[in-house]
């Protein structure tokens, strides 16, 4: 089986590492100023269509990112790894905090219409709102089968086997292409985006496109009531012996 | 080139360690008194029974490179600048020797005892007393560690000028005691032009309040700036207010690999032309030293192949688009002009750490190989790598024997490691004095940042005039007449 066409789709997401603050308005986390990257689970799905590549599964890899102008660096990052060109589908600064899953899946179910791939490869959840929804809704709406939360996947004659990451263990399925997945951490180790490679990312091409052109309504469904950071931890007790630690317990009420 | 991983024989981690007096065998005790159960009493009545250790002190007597081992049997630990007093006061008037003691992560075995002195630790001498989030100041006592001052003065905004590998350790104290150097001279300069004031304990007792927080301030001798770097030799240092920079708002970190030294000094001159001052450091390392932090801690390389050099630069600055663009001038000229044959680019900050992982891993890597002689050379830029190439040619006949050049190639500070499985006299007396003297020929530094210490002190003479010496030793006689303060460091007791 060789000559697969692949959509990725990636999120700027704030930086993992970066210590978030929740906006004085508790509406939402500041983000002004403050490092982005490409979501863990976005590289993931991004390696796992270049190695595909490199096998000679996948003949073409176009990734797609709906966000702020400046998805477009993300989108860089993607191509430097190893993707052919780019789909920037290009939402208000400010309006990007509240695209919801249901929108995103929507847009991506437009974009696969146009570029007709045989294969989606997704994030499993983007690390700012943890949703894990946009791959399901999105094989809901193309009717493909889907593979999410994948840690293993391989190719075969118009088919993937897949091991999913699944509370009681892990399970192997089997889906015909074409197909959604969703990428797991430990699907693959992603590479370093080189800099020969990111030089050459330069010349490829990013195609620019608005939800509206896409004929999309992405209208929140979902509001943002409140934004708390969590309690803060209270100092544990230390106590000298089991007795004592017994006596703690009923006091509490939790014996 | 050299076969790379056949050099790498991991043998199991081999406590090295060798008594100072030892190492030295000619190094004779100092007419100190010995310590008796009334001097250790008055020291309790003084830092109270808290502060006072009579056994399990390997940890205090033992180096961090397992190299050098004294045999102290009290330890003293004081909270207070009155307290440090008191216990200087007796040691003096029993002449008693002291070894001041902060993080003891010192490479040149200047922070251990070499026979029974006394080791004074500022340990509990870590409080922060204020921070100004104005003019950027922080006040703070000599016994906190470096990490623990960055996290407190890191939420005002603010970092502090100086960064190393052993920041979970080292103390402010012993930072300025030895002044370190570190990732970050090549943008904060030097320790010393960030230091606005010192609070130090002379070897009598005697209180030299020295603080103060200004920033600007040229009234007479600038005495603290003798202490700064002085290894405990001179005094005590138990106050410190420091000059903070802003803490920047974007970090990116770009690795090359290059095919020759010539290549990275090219690589260097073209960063530093297009990133300017947003430069915060330049690291550069050789294959042998990429190889010992994959195989012995398992830190992968991001690059594909394997290079002969990797240059490591990061900027820091306040704007993430202006820092890009600079960046990526960067690049485009590196690769135009060929003197780098591959390179990545941190995409966020975890990719950003473990590339700086990378060169700073390496001390710890090489010490769990085997026995590591350590140096720690400033050199003219263009032979920074020579002298290296020089060495492995001498130690080629030695069994299991390699060399590594890795260092701040901003600050042309080279640091040379040779590994052999065991100490060995006879790998020593290869090395030794030739470094020294190679060192010295190039008018370069037998010691850019580690200092003198029990180590290097009687190679004092390849980089000082005996003039210079001269007169060291006349100050040394000015502060601590009866020399009870950290004995056989830093200055040459043979010669």
């Amino acid at each position: 089986m060789s000559g697969l066409r692949v959509l990725v789709g990636c999120k700027r997401v704030i930086d993992y590492a970066v210590k978030i603050r929740v906006r004085p308005d508790s509406l939402g986390v500041v983000t002004d100023g403050v490092k982005h990257s490409m979501n863990p689970f976005d590289e993931n799905a991004i390696e796992e269509a270049v190695r595909m590549k490199q096998k000679k599964v996948v003949k073409e890899i176009v990734v797609a990112s709906c966000g702020p102008s400046q998805s477009q660096e993300t989108i860089r990052t993607a191509l430097a790894m190893g993707a052919d060109r780019g789909i920037h589908v290009e939402v208000p600064a400010g309006t990007d905090a509240n695209l919801q899953p249901l929108a995103v899946a929507k847009i991506f179910s437009k974009l696969v219409e146009k570029e007709k791939p045989d294969l989606v490869i997704l994030g499993k959840q983007a690390i700012d709102d943890d949703a894990n929804q946009t791959t399901q809704l999105l094989a809901g709406m193309l009717d493909w089968p889907q593979g999410t939360m994948a840690s293993v996947v391989n190719a075969s004659d118009g088919s993937l086997t897949i091991t999913r990451e699944i509370d009681g263990g892990l399970e192997d399925i089997s889906v015909s292409l074409p197909a959604v997945i969703s990428a797991d951490l430990r699907l693959n180790e992603p590479r370093y985006a080189t800099l020969p490679n990111i030089m050459k990312a330069k010349k490829k091409k990013i195609e620019k496109m608005t939800p509206d052109k896409l004929g999309v309504d992405i209208t929140p469904r979902l509001k943002i009531l409140n934004v708390v950071d969590p309690p803060v931890r209270q100092a544990g007790d230390k106590v000298p012996d089991v007795t004592t630690l017994v006596e703690k317990l009923k006091e509490k009420g939790h014996l | 080139m050299i076969p790379v991983r056949q050099c790498l024989k991991l043998t199991p981690l081999c406590s090295q360690i060798r008594h100072g007096s030892r190492m030295f065998p000619q190094l004779k005790r100092g007419s100190f008194n010995r310590i008796t159960d009334e001097d250790v009493n008055l020291f309790a009545g003084i830092v109270g029974q808290n502060g006072i250790k009579t056994e399990e002190l390997d940890h205090y007597n033992t180096d961090w490179l397992n190299t050098v081992s004294g045999f102290t049997e009290l330890v003293v630990s004081p909270k207070s600048v009155e307290e440090v007093a008191a216990v200087l006061r007796h040691c003096n008037g029993r002449r008693l020797a002291v070894v001041p003691q902060g993080g003891n992560t010192g490479l040149v075995g200047g922070s251990n005892p070499v026979f029974d002195e006394i080791v004074l630790s500022l340990e509990r001498l870590n409080n922060i007393s204020h921070i100004d989030p104005y003019a950027g100041i922080v006040e703070c006592e000599a016994g906190v560690i470096l990490q623990n001052l960055s996290d407190k003065v890191g939420e005002h905004g603010y970092t502090v000028p100086l960064d190393l590998g052993a920041r979970g350790s080292c103390f402010i104290g012993g930072n300025l005691a030895t002044h370190a150097g570190g990732l970050r001279v090549v943008r904060y300069g030097q320790l010393r032009g960030s230091v606005l004031g010192m609070r130090v304990v002379l070897p009598d007792g005697q209180i030299l309040d020295g603080r103060s927080n200004m920033r600007k301030d040229n009234t007479g001798y600038d005495i603290k700036q003798l202490f700064i770097g002085s290894e405990g030799t001179l005094g005590v240092i138990t106050d410190v207010s420091l000059l903070l920079p802003q803490t920047p708002v974007s970090v990116n970190m770009a690795l090359f690999g290059c095919d020759s030294f010539d290549d990275v000094i090219k690589c260097y001159r073209l960063s530093r032309q297009c990133l300017g001052e947003i430069v915060s450091a330049c690291e550069f390392m050789d294959s042998l030293c990429m190889t010992s932090v994959n195989d012995i801690l398992g830190l992968a390389s991001p690059l594909e192949d394997s290079h002969p050099f990797y240059y490591l630069v990061e900027t820091s600055g306040m704007n993430m688009d202006h820092d890009m663009e600079k960046l990526e001038t960067c690049i485009e000229k590196v690769f135009e002009s060929g003197c780098a044959t591959d390179g990545v680019m941190a995409t966020s900050k975890d990719q950003a750490r473990h590339m700086m992982s990378l060169r700073e891993n390496i001390a710890p890597a090489l010490k769990a190989v085997g026995f590591n002689y350590k140096y720690d050379v400033s050199l003219p830029i263009q032979h920074m790598y020579s002298l290296v190439e020089k060495i492995r040619n001498k130690m080629r006949k030695t069994e299991g024997a390699f060399s590594v050049g890795y260092g701040h190639l901003g600050d042309n500070n080279l640091h040379l490691n040779i590994i052999t499985p065991q100490y060995c006299t006879q790998a020593l007396s290869l090395i030794e004095p030739f470094v020294y003297e190679e060192v010295s020929r190039l008018k370069g530094s037998i010691s850019a940042e580690h200092g003198m210490g029990l180590k290097k002190a009687n190679y004092l003479r390849y980089s000082k005039d005996p003039s210079m010496i001269a007169m060291m030793r006349s100050l040394k006689d000015v502060f601590d007449p009866n020399g009870i303060m950290n004995p056989y460091k830093l200055l040459p007791w043979n010669d």
